[in-house]
């Protein structure tokens, strides 16, 4: 069972580049209407027609979740990857009709938190941006702390400093800055909330220390939407719908489906939220689990499989679907 | 559409009843002959025009009645409507998708006007013109739930999601089957539903849970539940047993047509943007079982339903020391006549 909500059209209003690796790109409804209202941390799944291969990748919302006149987010291009990234610095202008789906969120903030201690590295500051101006709004407490590689790359430093002065805290990794999280975490009085938002070892990093410190399970909260890894281009069988279908190198299991009219759910495409949960009915060779979904035991059982993420290599694999 | 709004009690005199039309739109709840727990839910699109599923919320005949029957239940009870501190930004939300919904709906009856925080709003059925500021509780004679849900038909209740479960923190429960907010509130999925029988075992909660969890703003979605009840009483809590519980004892061969009512709720399932949380609206329709068999397909499933029913469903729902009489006097109006699927009249 999945009931998905009605995409919306919107109109390219603005691309802005906000440094030389990251674009804001700001939506507006092409009818005209009110953007529905949002909360802090939630994405949207952005669709593209890149080169006839279509893609829906999911970026976090940036903008200020009452503001109904549009949505931004920020891309950080990747270049080794698929290719979402590369075709929304390089393709997408200002005037051009998009497709974007309803917000989700996965990452929200918990409303009963005296304060919010939020540590974003890089481009993970981007869900930060809608959740502060949410709490700010609200009357919510908040501090974060935000990494970045150097002076040029930390997109936002500015805006951000100007907005909440010393509730804003800045760490330049080529200046040697670091954060002290133990530190950091030790001073933390009764009822604070624990958010990070980065790459994977900050994640798994700021998770251990504050599990060691003593931190309940529920207070501390991650988000990362992983991208769809390229790989070797891999057949698969659909038992349900009788179709075989081939995924290209630079091409996920879900896309291929989509692709193949295959009415497959998702919410996150990024290994996180297990809405595209599939059985594996038979699997002859090895599959490269992506996602943070599946435990190691349903790893290891190869009856399950994430196709937003994961991928194939071998003679058979037949899912449920 | 210019509607009469009856004039009725769902107490002591008991004048509620049912128009024709009213017993047209009923929402049977029933799509084949026998009921087990599953997970039913489908999407919350417009239904046929006329029918309850037609606007996102119902308004009918009863809604002014209601109105009062409610303010007279908080009058007396005020722990019927709870709403924990961190649950008002998802008041508001709930606030906003009623107001619009019905503004949407039933123009002739409801207004919403917005620029910018400053909101108007006018329901002319209860004769109220208020002007507020969104996200401004100070501006309200309520908190934002409680303003909007007495004047909602049906009970509400908001739950927060975290750590992967959903927790009933804020409701109004006015017109419920036999359960209570206050003793729920803080509960988790499974730990509320504790009391329920079979549907644990059956993983129809694990999965519902699961879906739940998933639920994307602007796809609502719906469900039915239903139980028995003696005489038109909208307010069977377990507060209030002492004054209901008794009732069912009345019940004999003669009078099964008068007082046995089918009472089903209309459940819908919304995910609020500001918030994050899901609004749970449980909309109650009663029908009088003698109003009931004036459509002989309904008259006859029913008998089959309850004649058929699972001893610990029954005993849950309430009705199994009454069943015998009631499935007699059904089979009065149960030919043996295959009856179609679905649960509109054939
Ligand atoms: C999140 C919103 C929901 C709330 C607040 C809620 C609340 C409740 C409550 C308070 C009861 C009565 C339990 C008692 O006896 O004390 C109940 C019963 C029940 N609920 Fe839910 N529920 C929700 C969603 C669902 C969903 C999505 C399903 C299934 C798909 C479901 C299935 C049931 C069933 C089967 C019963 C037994 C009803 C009967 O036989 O009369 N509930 N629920
Ligand atoms: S779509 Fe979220 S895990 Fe695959």
């Amino acid at each position: 069972m999945s009931v998905k909500a009605p995409r919306i059209s919107v109109t390219v209003a603005e691309v802005v580049e906000v440094n030389p690796l990251i674009k804001r790109f700001r939506f507006v409804r092409s009818d005209g209407q009110p953007m529905p209202p949002f909360s802090g941390g939630a994405h949207i799944v952005v669709e593209m027609d890149d080169h006839g291969t279509r893609r829906l990748n999911p970026y976090s919302l940036m903008s200020v979740p009452e503001d109904s006149s549009g949505y931004s987010i920020s891309v950080r291009r990747d270049d080794t990857g698929r290719g979402g990234s590369l075709y929304l610095h390089q393709q997408v202008k200002p005037g051009m009709a998009m497709e974007i789906g309803y917000p989700v969120n996965l990452f929200s903030l918990d409303q009963r938190a005296k304060k919010h201690l939020m540590i974003a590295g890089g481009i993970g500051i981007t869900p930060f941006i809608s959740q502060m101006a949410q709490l700010t709004s609200l009357g919510g407490r908040f501090e974060l702390h935000y990494s970045v590689r150097n002076r040029e790359l930390g997109a936002y430093v500015d805006e951000l400093k100007a907005l909440y002065g010393d509730r804003i805290h800045l760490y330049f990794d080529d200046e040697g800055d670091k954060i002290d999280l133990d530190r950091l975490l030790a001073g933390q009085s009764f009822g604070t909330h624990l958010y990070v938002c980065g790459p994977k070892g900050m994640i798994s990093w700021v998770r251990s220390t504050a599990d060691a410190a003593g931190w309940p399970k529920g207070t501390v909260h991650s988000e990362e939407f992983l991208a769809p890894p390229v790989g070797q281009p891999f057949t698969v069988e659909l038992a349900q719908s009788k179709k075989s279908i081939t995924v290209g190198a630079t091409q996920s299991l879900l896309e291929a489906m989509e692709a193949a009219n295959v009415d497959a759910p998702y919410l996150c495409r990024g290994g996180a939220c297990g809405q595209c949960e599939t059985d594996v009915v038979r699997c002859d060779g090895h599959i490269e689990h992506n996602d943070h979904w599946l435990s190691d035991e349903q790893k290891a059982s190869n009856r399950k499989i994430m196709p937003c993420v994961s991928r194939f290599g071998g003679t058979t694999l037949v899912l449920d679907r | 559409m210019g509607m009469e709004f009856n004039k009725e009690t769902f107490r002591k005199d008991f004048t509620f009843k049912n128009s024709a039309k009213a017993i047209k739109r009923f929402p049977f709840p029933f799509y084949e002959d026998s009921y087990m727990y599953s997970v039913n839910m489908e999407p919350h699109v417009p239904g046929p025009k006329g029918s309850v599923f037609e606007p996102m919320f119902d308004v009918d005949e009863h809604y002014v009645a209601e109105m009062q029957d409610r303010a007279m239940v908080l009058a007396e009870d005020p722990l019927r409507c709870q709403s924990l501190p961190h649950m008002t930004l998802a008041g508001w939300d709930l606030l906003e998708l009623i107001m619009e919904s019905k503004a949407r709906d039933y123009p002739e009856w409801f207004e919403l006007h917005k620029d910018g925080h400053n909101w108007h709003w006018i329901n002319r059925p209860l004769g109220i013109d208020q002007k507020f500021t969104f996200l401004d509780e100070s501006t309200l004679p309520y908190g934002p739930m409680e303003y909007i849900t007495r004047q909602s038909q049906g009970d509400f209740t908001l739950q927060d999601q975290r750590d992967d479960n959903l927790w009933i923190e804020a409701g109004m429960v006015t017109t419920q089957a036999d359960w209570s907010l206050d003793f729920d509130i803080g509960m988790s999925f499974h730990e509320w539903h504790a009391p329920v029988p079979r549907a644990h075992e059956l993983g129809v909660f694990d999965r519902a849970l699961k879906f739940l969890l998933k639920l994307q703003h602007g796809a609502p979605v719906r469900r039915f539940n239903w139980t028995l009840t003696v005489d038109p009483l909208l307010d069977t809590s377990p507060e209030n047993y002492p004054k209901w519980g008794p009732m069912r004892a009345d019940i004999s061969p003669e009078n099964v047509g008068e007082r046995m009512y089918l009472r089903v709720e209309l459940q819908t399932l919304h995910r609020l943007p500001r918030s994050n949380a899901i609004a749970f609206p449980i909309r109650c329709y009663l029908i009088r079982f003698d109003d009931l068999v004036t459509v002989p397909k309904w008259g006859r499933r029913l008998h089959r339903v309850l004649r058929d029913i699972p001893e610990d469903l029954a005993t849950y729902k309430g009705f199994l020391r009454n069943r015998d009489s009631l499935v007699k006097w059904l089979s009065q109006y149960d030919d043996g006549a295959p009856t179609s699927t679905g649960w509109m009249a054939d």
